[in-house]
């Protein structure tokens, strides 16, 4: 008894245990139960249940409760459907004038609002794409064909390399001086002479139209919600359920609404990326001191000049990291949505995995890594920037970048002039490089990765085997061996010893909705495989994490490191591990555990920083050695900190693990995949899409809530 | 006072939902302990004063106090949950938004702890800032801007950002920023507290300078006992969201009304706080030769005093006979009664 006073908690979580284990071997595996594989779950079988729910029928294996609870959710996905083919087939038909026809044409809205969507987001990529590369859409849409074929000179011949490569060099050495300008002329010249110029440009002008908008709704709803704590209350569930959605879900019902192509990308960018920049608005406006917002009072403000004059400003630093927040998951959804036929370098690296062209991928992978560092680095440096007073300097010097640029501008066109000459009959390669004409390497990567695979071919195998066999399958099947009702007392317990009633019943509620759809045993995959690697994630992160904390230089070099590779966009990972590993479960994994290790090793690193130097000295008074400090001080001190990062690094692995379908895996991602090809497939996309944010909102609910407890006993709030 | 420009009428600031109803159920008898177990916190408790045009009051109290509250309700940056304010006669609550923003761009000007510049404007634009919001065109408010960069001793250092300058320099132009639209009212919420001691001292003497020049209805907000006594012409202690006393310095060190005031009061040097006037007699018999002004400060004169054997007359500043001094009135002021038990 005495030792139960001692340890209430340790004794409650054995209990937990207990009853957990003792469910699992209590109910047996029903003998009917298989995991169901493809396609056979839209199979009709006689063996199958059904129901009917609003009208739609969902058909089902049933099975003890206790085992697998029954998919009472299965409606959700066909009515979601229903819903969206209703509202955008026959909700509010309205008549509206057709241009072509000269008459009046009935409608129903959305569809009349999408069209006009898509038609202003086309127009907006195209102008700007030919500004870039050059083309006649736009001039077509204001004058007409005739005119264009009578005015060949109108033709808008798009921007010479050269003219961009300046541009993006004076913008680098402007926001940031010489290190930046010359990676920005580099990044620029290998695009360029790899022949990868178009898709990149493509690509550009897609950031180009989905980061100001983005960028536009999310500082203004984020201003919404700081203002009024209404806005703010209805955001956040939404803010937080988009934050850990992977990407790649929410194609899903943009595709039904907007079709394929790059309009629908935009817009469902700008649905991923605006929740951050609120968040950001947010946070950088709250953090504005009140003193600063009562003298702005003071000065006799009304509430437009307050928050345009002094909020604002004030805030213009967490603002501007909201917008290269909103740059980067532009970025990555712009490679991403070559899902959905967005052009650009992700449709190239796509096609080239699709064909397994390890090279072809490597070069448009490089690409695609090297601009998500300059975009990156460029407005982190445009965030950091402090404004120079100019108002003592002349015309000249206080313009002299524009007019520099200005001056570069004439002499790339100049220079695009002499090229028709120089290169007659050939291409002009001082206005473009062309796809194919490009310098190409893929031959030489794809001799490397036939060599690598002739030369180990037998160790990678073995390890393959090894890994598949002896550790992934047995896990795998110990997942699914538990019983539904088991894994929820688990876990709504592990809720209620961690944060009481109130995070028992959330976590309670998000697990019964992924039990109740139709794919619980597909979440356990995808979680096992999660687990996976965040287990080793955490591992490696945690060790290199610490060693380079031992000193200041390495640590500072790792936190670089993370910096970089956290740009990339995810899918770049999977071309690596494609090389090594093939197509297997094992390559998903790899790619998870890098990916996720990112997360795993900046906040170990960033813990141990937090431990304030006070605490260092007094340690070392006391006479610890330095594993006596690590330990004793360093560890406990951090390790809140540090859980926040099992937090960012479960996120990424689940995403990578979703992502990692497109390789070939039996989890959630494999039906999203499936959705994406799927004419009915946007309300699978977006049940599936919430289950693995549930799954990831469960384990974030856990973990803050326990930092939050620990950092108050720790009072280090 | 007639002439009053700040006239407080019991005001209450108490936060908590339902502060409103609990106020008026307690009709006018706030206990601190009996909200605070209702889930509310007294700010301000009971506050009645008035400020005459031209004087300075000091609000004087340890963190907490409510001292910072209080000039918030009187600059209504938060609400007075009960009571009235009058500022030059208007009641300040009574006010709509925009009567207020126009109130507060002609009237008033504050100074804060932090001294809360904004970071993207230089120091000149900083202190034009008011003056822009008002609508003046953007040479003129420069240029009136440019005399209160003068006026506070930052010329040349105009085209500084905040973060290029010094604490001390940074409140020069929270002082020059809230003097710019030259307002009436001039409020300063603890504006040297974040500084050096020494930057401090050389602060104060900064603003008493001003304050000669100026001659503003001031109400000024410390935490530092010494800073209330050398700046005040009359001083609010406060605790717990009440005003403890509410005197002259010379008037709060001599007879502390609570034993929560005489503890300030038990370390203060006497002889750099008080008058002649606040410690001589009435009576001008058998004065001797040596005449002292009314308002020295003791210590300047006490050593002329002290050596004298005879009592020393006191005249005021038309060298008229007002009162007497002996020497032994003067050590027993600065030595007498002050430890207990001495």
């Amino acid at each position: 008894m005495e030792i139960l006073k001692k340890y209430p908690k340790l004794f409650q979580w054995l209990f937990l245990l207990l009853v957990f284990f003792g469910l699992c071997f209590a109910i047996d595996v029903p003998e009917t139960y298989k995991f169901i594989r493809g396609q056979a779950e839209f199979v009709k079988d006689p063996n199958q249940s059904t129901y009917v729910f609003l009208g739609k029928e969902v058909r089902y294996y049933a099975f003890d409760v206790f085992w697998r609870l029954p998919p009472l959710l299965g409606w959700l996905p066909i009515w979601i459907n229903d819903s969206l083919f209703f509202l955008m087939n026959e909700w509010m038909p309205l008549e509206f004038w057709n241009e072509d026809t000269q008459e009046f044409k009935t409608r129903p809205l959305l569809l009349e609002v999408s069209r006009k969507l898509t038609f202003f987001m086309t127009f907006l990529i195209e102008l700007i794409r030919e500004i870039l590369i050059g083309g006649i859409n736009t001039i077509v849409t204001f004058t007409g064909w005739d005119w264009i074929s009578d005015n060949p000179w109108a033709e808008l011949p798009g921007l010479p390399w050269t003219i961009v490569t300046a541009g993006a060099v004076l913008l680098s050495y402007h926001l940031s001086g010489r290190g930046l300008a010359l990676f920005a002329g580099l990044t620029m010249v290998y695009i360029s002479i790899f022949g990868q110029w178009k898709p990149s440009m493509q690509t550009l002008s897609f950031i180009l139209v989905a980061a100001p908008l983005s960028f536009m709704f999310g500082l203004g709803l984020g201003i919404a919600a700081f203002r009024n704590k209404r806005v703010e209350k209805a955001l956040y569930p939404i803010l937080l359920v988009m934050q850990t959605m992977p990407q790649y879900a929410v194609l899903v019902p943009a595709m039904v609404l907007f079709g394929v192509g790059d309009h629908a990308a935009v817009i469902i960018t700008m649905v991923v990326a605006i929740p951050p920049m609120i968040l950001l608005t947010i946070l950088g406006l709250r953090a504005v001191p009140p003193e600063v917002i009562e003298a702005g009072k003071m000065s006799g403000c009304n509430n437009w000049q307050l928050m345009f004059k002094v909020l604002i400003p004030t805030a213009r630093r967490d603002i501007l990291i909201g917008v290269n927040q909103v740059i980067m998951v532009c970025f990555s959804m712009a490679v991403i949505s070559a899902f959905i036929a967005a052009k650009g370098l992700g449709y190239n690296l796509l096609l080239a995995l699709n064909r397994l062209d390890i090279g072809l991928a490597l070069e448009a992978g490089l690409c695609i890594s090297l601009i998500a560092i300059l975009l990156d680095k460029m407005s982190l440096a445009w965030a950091n920037k402090q404004e120079d007073y100019f108002g003592n300097l002349t015309f000249i010097q206080r313009n002299k970048n524009i007019l520099f640029f200005l001056g570069t501008v004439i002499v790339g066109i100049v220079l695009a002039y002499i090229g028709t000459y120089l290169f007659k009959g050939t291409h002009n390669y001082l206005f473009e490089v062309p796809h194919n004409k490009g310098i190409s390497t893929a031959d030489f990567w794809n001799r490397g990765v036939d060599w690598i695979f002739d030369t180990f071919f037998v160790y990678i195998k073995a390890f393959n085997t090894w890994l598949i066999q002896d550790v992934l399958q047995p896990m795998r099947a110990m997942y699914l061996r538990m019983p539904a009702i088991a894994t929820i007392v688990l876990v709504v317990g592990a809720g209620y010893l961690i944060g009481g009633i109130r995070s028992a019943l959330i976590v309670c509620g998000l697990t019964l909705f992924i039990a109740l759809s139709p794919w619980w045993d597909r979440a356990l995959v995808t979680t096992y495989m999660a687990t996976f690697g965040v287990i080793v994630s955490c591992t490696i992160g945690f060790i290199v994490g610490t060693l380079s904390f031992q000193n200041k230089h390495s640590a500072s070099f790792m936190l670089g490191v993370c910096d970089i590779f956290q740009t990339f966009p995810s899918f770049v990972y999977l071309i690596p591990v494609m090389m090594l590993f093939g197509i297997t479960d094992t390559s998903v994994l790899i790619a998870v555990i890098v990916y996720a290790t990112i997360p795993a090793t900046r906040y170990t690193i960033e813990g141990l920083r937090s431990v304030p130097a006070g605490l260092h000295d007094a340690a070392t008074m006391s006479g610890v050695n330095k594993f006596q400090r690590l330990t004793k001080i360093e560890f406990p001190l951090a390790f809140p900190h540090m859980m926040l990062g099992i937090n960012q690094t479960i996120v990424f692995a689940l995403f990578m693990v979703i992502i990692g379908a497109f390789i070939g895996t039996e989890d959630l991602g494999q039906y999203i995949l499936k959705a994406l090809s799927d004419k009915n497939g946007a309300g699978i996309g977006l049940t599936l899409g919430v289950c693995v944010a549930f799954i990831a909102l469960i384990f974030d609910n856990l973990i803050r809530s326990w930092v939050e407890k620990r950092k108050k006993h720790l009072g280090i709030a | 006072m007639s002439d009053a420009v700040i006239k407080c009428e019991s005001v209450y600031k108490i936060f908590g939902e339902n502060a409103k109803k609990m106020l008026q159920e307690a009709n006018g008898n706030v206990d601190a302990k009996t909200f605070q177990d209702n889930g509310c916190i007294v700010g301000v408790n009971n506050a009645s004063f008035e400020v005459a045009k031209g004087e300075m009051l000091v609000v004087m109290g340890l963190s907490g106090s409510g001292k910072s509250t209080l000039l918030r309700c009187i600059s209504r940056l938060t609400d007075a949950t009960g009571g009235k304010i009058f500022i030059e006669g208007q009641d300040l609550l009574q006010l709509n938004n925009k009567e207020l923003i126009d109130l507060r761009r002609n009237k008033m000007g504050m100074v804060f702890q932090s001294f809360a510049l904004l970071p993207h404007k230089t120091v000149v634009e900083n202190i034009a800032f008011p003056l822009q919001i008002k609508g003046i065109k953007v040479e003129e408010s420069i240029g009136k801007a440019m005399e209160m960069v003068k006026l506070v001793g930052l010329d040349g250092r105009e085209n500084y950002f905040p973060r290029e300058l010094s604490g001390g320099q940074q409140q020069r132009v929270g002082i020059a920023r809230s003097l710019a639209v030259e307002p009436d009212i001039w409020f300063l919420d603890e504006p040297f507290s974040a500084l050096d001691p020494l930057i401090r001292k050389e602060m104060q003497d900064e603003f008493l300078r001003l304050q000669e020049q100026l001659k503003k209805t001031i109400m000024f907000i410390t935490h530092d006992f010494d800073e209330a006594l050398k700046l005040a012409d009359r001083i609010a202690i406060m605790k717990d969201g009440l005003i403890e006393q509410l005197d002259t310095p010379a008037k709060i060190v001599l007879n502390p009304a609570t034993e929560y005031v005489r503890k300030f009061t038990e370390e203060v040097p006497r002889e750099k706080v008080l008058l002649i006037e606040d410690v001589m007699d009435k009576s001008t018999d058998s004065v001797g030769d040596l005449k002292v002004l009314k308002d020295e400060v003791i210590e300047n004169v006490a050593e002329k005093i002290l050596t004298q054997e005879k009592t020393v007359g006191v005249i005021d500043d038309k060298n008229n006979l007002i009162g007497s001094i002996n020497p032994s009135r003067i050590i027993n002021t600065v030595f007498g009664g002050r430890r207990n038990g001495n």
